[in-house]
């Protein structure tokens, strides 16, 4: 295993390769969040599909894989499947959708039409045409590298001097065409981008895999930040780093392509980034609803706690409790146990009652609750029997300076609708 | 565009099936086909719903993964199997399977991928037929039949099914990438013909016929791969029918201008 790493770090070739495909996931993860964050990822699909063509075309015009003729040829059939996708959308019944599957299968089939009648032809180069389906790094040949890198270039420098507008387009179209940016060029232009950025990744990748290197980057780093420059980054490198990784994989053995080797290890980088991301991910998201949970019964055990004191029970078996509010048995004896722990509550003789802190923290729940249902009735002209139930839920959510701002407003009242008192 | 999703990644399901049944016409790819069909929309269902990503993001991750997992199941394991060639599943061989008649007691009995199809062709129309209602509901109206009650899980999840079906049965003629050109091209076309879904559906079948028919003498004629003609053709009805209804629009405002 460690012979075949350092292989890719000294042989020549191999760097060569690593080198291109590193180009490659850089540019597409860049690119891929513009397309990403305006949700045209579909589109950028149809677009790899729809090049095809465009490098049968290339090819039959230059007999060689010349990389300069091919992009050319990829950039124009791009363009043109760029505008009939919008074309018939924009002016036809059919819905965006199916007009972006139409035109991707379409161009893809004239495309397979051409690949048939090209390798009827005698023209030996034509052979390598076929990994544009699925990706072959290897034939990558160091021209090929060279125009990718000068394509590359171009394209970094286009999303650094346009960032500004490219920002708004894709997080506020309205405003950008307010203040006079023009929205419709700025489109084209990312159109443009995106499609140069799939013409020279379809050698690596190949056209029916293509348009994963362009969203999984930019998926996984929205997960990450919530800053555009940082997702950029963040984007590149994850496309960079799982473009290398896949390449290295589809070299365990020979002539396998390196398109799906490269969507498998971006797969996997985003799936682990969408579970474990920090505040994003699914396993932060749980945690978070756990503990939001756990705080919202330890209240409303608390509460049932005063109202029961109000009541004259001021020592309370489980029993009473349960008459009072009706939970599962199981949790409210573990509840209560965590409470008598954190010293909410104390025991004695089987019975409950609140402690000094107990108090306080019921009392401000409760407060907090009748506070809320007095402001429904006196500012919102809501009926008595319609409050409790969004108080319920309100009152976990009050923070101390909402609660003083609801004081101030009520004029620090002393009972609520139902004529309970408020305790402070 | 989950119907194209789903045809991208039955794939594995297919793969996996094959090698393991190795027999490319057994029950087994059926099953295996179908499973991933649901399972194709179960994971974009969990990216978007659970894992909060948005939804053209969900389908394009998923669809992508699965593709390329079934050419890497097919690059390792399909070795030396002609029936297993990436290109092959990509474009179906549709030009040989005459070759594979079915003769019984002497008697020609067609040819078996039509054999395979035909079963799957019946319970599609029965399908269509008997689930009309359903179906128009949950194309349409998907909130309302939920607030009726009607169990749209049920439909929707049978009726992806069926799609998974159809594309397995597909493969061997058209391969996975042009089965979306069937699913999307004659429907679309029918859409901006008609405006019933029943003489859409009529519509519809009327010119995938004609495109597979016309598209199969021009693949001989031109000498080019069956399956693109065939997509190729249904394109080209396509872009007539929309050159036609765009010149009928101008005629009807030039008409109604006088």
């Amino acid at each position: 295993m460690m012979e075949a790493i350092t292989y890719f770090f000294t042989d020549p070739i191999a760097q060569k390769v690593i080198m291109g495909i590193a180009i490659i996931g850089a540019v597409s993860g860049v690119v891929g969040t513009f397309s990403f964050l305006r949700k045209k990822t579909l589109i950028a699909d149809a677009i790899s599909h729809s090049v095809l063509p465009g490098i049968c075309l290339g090819f039959m015009f230059a007999g060689t894989k010349d990389p300069i003729v091919l992009l050319t040829g990829a950039l124009v059939i791009g363009w043109i499947s760029v505008w009939l996708i919008d074309y018939l959308s924009s002016t036809t019944k059919l819905s965006a959708d199916t007009a972006i599957a139409l035109v991707s299968t379409l161009f893809f089939a004239i495309g397979s039409v051409l690949l048939s009648v090209i390798s009827k032809s005698q023209n030996a180069e034509q052979t390598g045409l076929k990994n544009f389906l699925f990706g072959k790094a290897a034939t990558m040949t160091t021209f090929d590298i060279q125009v990718f890198t000068v394509v590359s270039i171009a394209i970094f420098v286009v999303v650094i001097l346009f960032f500004k507008p490219f920002q708004l387009v894709c997080f506020n179209h309205e405003f950008a065409k307010s203040i006079g940016v023009k929205v419709k060029r700025m489109e084209f232009l990312l159109s443009t981008l995106t499609v140069m950025t799939v013409a020279i990744g379809i050698q690596a990748v190949g056209v029916v895999l293509m348009s994963a290197l362009l969203i999984a980057p930019a998926a996984s780093a929205r997960y990450w930040t919530n800053r555009l420059p940082i997702m950029i980054f963040l984007a590149a490198l994850f496309g960079t780093f799982s473009s290398v990784i896949g390449v290295m994989l589809s070299t365990m053995k020979n002539n396998m392509p390196t398109g799906p080797w490269i969507v498998f290890s971006l797969f996997t980088f985003t799936l682990f980034t969408l579970l474990f991301a920090p505040h994003k991910g699914w396993f932060s998201i749980k945690r978070r609803n756990l503990s939001n949970h756990k705080k919202i019964t330890e209240e409303n055990l608390l509460k049932t706690f005063y109202q029961l004191k109000e009541e004259g029970n001021t020592a309370v078996s489980f029993r009473d409790f349960l008459e009072k509010r009706a939970v599962d048995t199981h949790s409210l004896v573990r509840d209560v146990r965590r409470m008598v722990k954190h010293g909410f509550l104390f025991e004695k003789d089987k019975t409950f009652s609140l402690t000094e802190s107990g108090n306080k923290e019921a009392a401000r729940v409760l407060r907090s609750h009748r506070l809320w249902e007095l402001y429904l009735t006196k500012r919102m002209n809501f009926k008595n029997d319609h409050i409790h139930g969004t108080a319920e839920t309100i009152e976990h959510l009050i923070t101390p300076e909402i609660e003083q701002l609801l004081l101030k407003e009520l004029d620090f009242p002393t009972s609520d609708p139902h004529n309970k008192e408020i305790p402070y | 565009m989950v119907g194209d999703a789903i045809s991208h990644s039955v794939l594995p399901g297919i793969v996996i099936a094959y090698l393991i049944s190795t027999k490319f016409d057994s029950i087994f790819i059926l099953i295996g086909a179908a499973i991933f069909g649901v399972f194709t929309t179960f994971l974009i269902d969990f990216f978007h719903k659970k894992l909060k990503l948005q939804e053209d993001a969900s389908i394009g991750i998923t669809f992508t993964w699965l593709f390329a997992a079934g050419v890497i199941l097919i690059s390792l394991f399909g070795d030396g199997n002609a029936d297993l060639d990436q290109e092959c599943v990509l474009f179906g061989e549709l030009g040989t399977s005459f070759l594979d008649k079915i003769i019984y007691h002497g008697r020609l009995f067609g040819t078996r991928s039509m054999l395979m199809i035909l079963p799957v062709f019946i319970a599609v129309v029965l399908f269509v037929v008997f689930g009309f209602k359903g179906l128009q509901i949950i194309s349409f109206h998907q909130e309302y039949a939920k607030s009726k009650g009607i169990n749209v899980s049920f439909w929707h999840y049978t009726f992806m099914s069926l799609v998974s079906i159809t594309t397995v049965m597909s493969f061997e003629s058209v391969g996975a990438i042009l089965v979306v050109g069937l699913l999307v091209i004659p429907p679309a076309t029918a859409y901006l013909l008609v405006n019933k879904l029943p003489s859409m559906l009529f519509v519809s079948c009327i010119i995938a016929a004609i495109a597979c028919f016309v598209g199969y003498y021009l693949s001989i004629i031109f000498d080019v791969s069956l399956s693109s003609m065939i997509i190729v053709t249904a394109g080209s009805l396509f872009m007539l029918v929309l050159a036609y209804i765009k010149i009928r629009f101008q005629v009807q405002k030039t008409v109604e201008l006088k």
